[in-house]
């Protein structure tokens, strides 16, 4: 909405006015090119309801190609044991978590976007909310394949939940490792449930405008019958704000009980207080990472252009700045107080982190981490789309380096010199982690096609023609 | 075989239908609803309908969540099998935080989703407001006020003149289709 320099200073005298020269003050619109309702109900249903395109279909059989590789790597694990990971004492964590964090990192963008920036009244995410939400689901599921395989004999991996089993014993709940089990189980079905209720009047619309039978039935089987009325809106409308409000707590607590599996451990370089804002600051950095890399394209091809504008993407960067920061920050907070703690082992952890035989590492970490955000500072950069991609993946690559450095510096240099030891991944490992990208690019491109792109009637509810005083109010 | 259901005016802006729903309350009408593409904001006041009932049943599932992890954790690791770990005590509200934690986020939000649904009074696949053969565009950008025959003050022609003054257009008589 445009604000009216007139309504405020109307009450004011002239000659007072003159003097004051209030600035004017005209807020950038949402939408661009003064589109209409109507205009943004044809954009992404058309999305939805045109023909499938030819790249999809390449993407799609390019993506199955690449998850086939997951499917490999985890039938082999299955069928010989987990011995075909490259963990091994010392490094028994290894890969697996480190792939684990990444992509439940990766996730926290979209709860961010679609819980916190909505308590926080931030009109701008409208347009991108509906996708990184998807994201959030689609990075959780691939989370999930990590430590679910690394139990072992994964066909008891419902043990982790507190059901009662032939062993007649139960989950001990003192264990990190089990409030895990809980923070990534509750985090995914509330994300998906705050996913679909948003979802609902864009399926109505999508229902009533369907052609084909399979269409009628598939969108008004997930619609719920929703129809438009006041009264649904105003449930409707409580609901979000109350899942919003649950979703915020729910995504800080994520990460910090992933941080937990490190900080409860009394190893040097894990065992740190800083641990649980570090991993939140440093989930939303990546999510946002993730956001913009899959954003962009899309943007590009569907010519997004009046739905997610400069504006949209300035902000993300803002924020990845602003997180890249913190994580900055971070990083030698946790140097300075491993100093100023004068404990020796702590001490030689850090030394290790950036000089020792993961050195390489953790210097990628630094430049992609630290450095590369800090680009966002100038407005040239921020203005140019494909440098603000290739940095998106970077800030992706630096993240999950961080992972790696955390998990396995500290492992590989344990308090006895004589059980040292170096990590490296197998191709079983490489197989695993690159496929997990293609199944995330599989489900990514199914929710392309068949669910709504944007929530349509928020994108509408920011724009001017929402207003009914007629911008008197 | 139909039954009559309502009478359908739409509107072209938010405007319009804010201003009219106000219209149709002041005159007294009690069962009638208005469809449109967005929440429109301070609707609810201007057709005189309260704060939504969602929280409650929040608040419950919240509640509910919450003893249930409290209940799980003293049962399996202090009552049925007592564990030592760690020298820890085998039941406390402190180390399983997290658990009863996020089961209070779980049972809220099931509570917040089912309560929207139950409120909602959905999922109902089949509404006589469906009929209306320009439905679909209440999902777009038309806005449609529909008031029923229920209503104690419903009369044909009165409604749909009134309908008339307060600036609706297309006015429709909704029927509802009966399977005999």
């Amino acid at each position: 909405m445009s604000a009216k320099p007139s309504d405020s200073t109307s009450a004011i005298p002239s000659e007072l006015l003159s003097k004051i020269k209030p600035a004017k003050w005209e807020d950038t619109p949402l939408v661009l090119n003064k589109r209409n309702f109507h205009w943004v109900t044809e954009k992404i249903c058309g999305i939805v309801e045109q023909k499938t395109p030819t790249w999809w279909w390449w993407c799609f059989i390019t993506a199955m190609a690449i998850a086939s590789f997951t499917g490999l790597g985890l039938l082999y694990l299955v069928s010989t044991g987990v011995g075909v990971w490259g963990n091994n004492n010392p490094v028994n964590w290894g890969w697996a978590i480190v792939n684990f964090v990444f992509w439940i990192g990766i996730g926290h963008a979209g709860t961010l976007i679609s819980a916190i920036l909505c308590l926080l009244k931030q009109k701008w995410r409208t347009s991108i909310n509906r996708a990184s939400e998807a994201m959030t689901v689609f990075a959780v599921m691939c989370a999930g394949i990590f430590p679910l395989f690394h139990v072992g004999r994964v066909w008891f991996a419902w043990w982790l939940f507190p059901l009662p089993n032939a062993n007649a014993i139960w989950p001990q709940f003192r264990s990190p490792l089990e409030w895990d089990v809980f923070a990534v189980s509750t985090y995914f079905t509330v994300s998906i449930l705050f996913w679909y209720m948003g979802m609902i009047p864009d399926l109505a619309v999508l229902r009533d405008r369907a052609k084909e039978t399979w269409r009628k039935y598939f969108y008004g089987v997930l619609a719920m019958g929703w129809r438009n009325a006041n009264n649904h809106w105003r449930n409707f409308e409580m609901a979000y704000l109350l899942l919003a409000g649950l979703s915020t707590p729910l995504v800080l607590s994520v990460h910090t009980i992933v941080s937990f599996d490190f900080a409860v451990a009394n190893l040097p370089g894990w065992h740190t207080t800083i641990f649980p804002p570090y991993f939140v600051a440093g989930a939303i950095f990546s999510g946002f990472g993730m956001v913009l890399t899959l954003l962009l394209p899309l943007r590009a091809i569907f010519g997004l252009h009046d739905l997610i504008t400069e504006k949209h993407i300035d902000n993300m960067c803002k924020i990845i700045l602003a997180t890249g920061s913190m994580v900055g920050y971070a990083y030698s907070m946790e140097f300075f107080i491993a100093w100023y703690g004068a404990n020796s082992y702590e001490g030689f952890a850090f030394i290790n982190r950036a000089f020792g035989n993961y050195w390489w590492a953790y210097w990628i970490m630094i430049s992609c981490n630290v450095i590369c955000p800090q680009l966002f500072w100038f407005k040239s950069i921020k203005n140019n789309i494909p440098l603000v991609w290739i940095i998106s993946i970077f800030v992706n690559v630096g993240m999950w380096f961080e992972r790696f450095v955390i998990a396995n510096t500290t492992l590989s240099r344990d308090f006895l010199p004589s059980s040292w030891g170096y990590y490296s991944p197998t191709v079983v490992d490489i197989f695993t982690f690159f496929g997990t990208f293609g199944f995330f690019s599989i489900l990514f491109l199914l929710f392309l096609r068949f669910l709504p792109l944007m929530p349509m009637a928020e994108v509408k509810s920011v724009m001017p023609a929402a207003d009914p005083h007629g911008g008197k109010h | 075989m139909d039954i009559k259901y309502g009478l359908a005016a739409t509107f072209n802006s938010a405007k319009e239908l804010f201003d009219a729903a106000g219209l149709v309350r002041e005159e007294g009408y009690k069962e009638w609803e208005c469809y449109t593409p967005i929440p429109v904001h301070g609707l609810d006041a201007q057709m005189g309908v309260g704060r939504s009932k969602v929280p409650c049943f929040t608040l419950l599932g919240g509640i509910t969540g919450f003893c249930t992890g409290m209940l799980i954790v003293w049962f399996m690791n202090a009552y049925d099998y007592p564990l030592i770990v760690g020298g820890k005590p085998y039941f406390s509200p402190i180390y399983p935080f997290p658990v009863f934690y996020e089961l209070t986020i779980l049972f809220a939000a099931f509570g917040t989703l089912f309560g929207m649904f139950f409120l909602n009074r959905l999922p109902r696949h089949n509404h006589p407001v469906f009929e209306h053969p320009s439905f679909g565009r209440t999902g777009d950008d038309k806005y449609m006020i529909v008031i029923e025959v229920e209503d104690p003050k419903f009369d044909d022609d009165e409604t749909k003149d009134f309908l008339k003054s307060v600036g609706g257009k297309s006015i429709t008589l909704i029927r509802e289709p009966i399977n005999s």
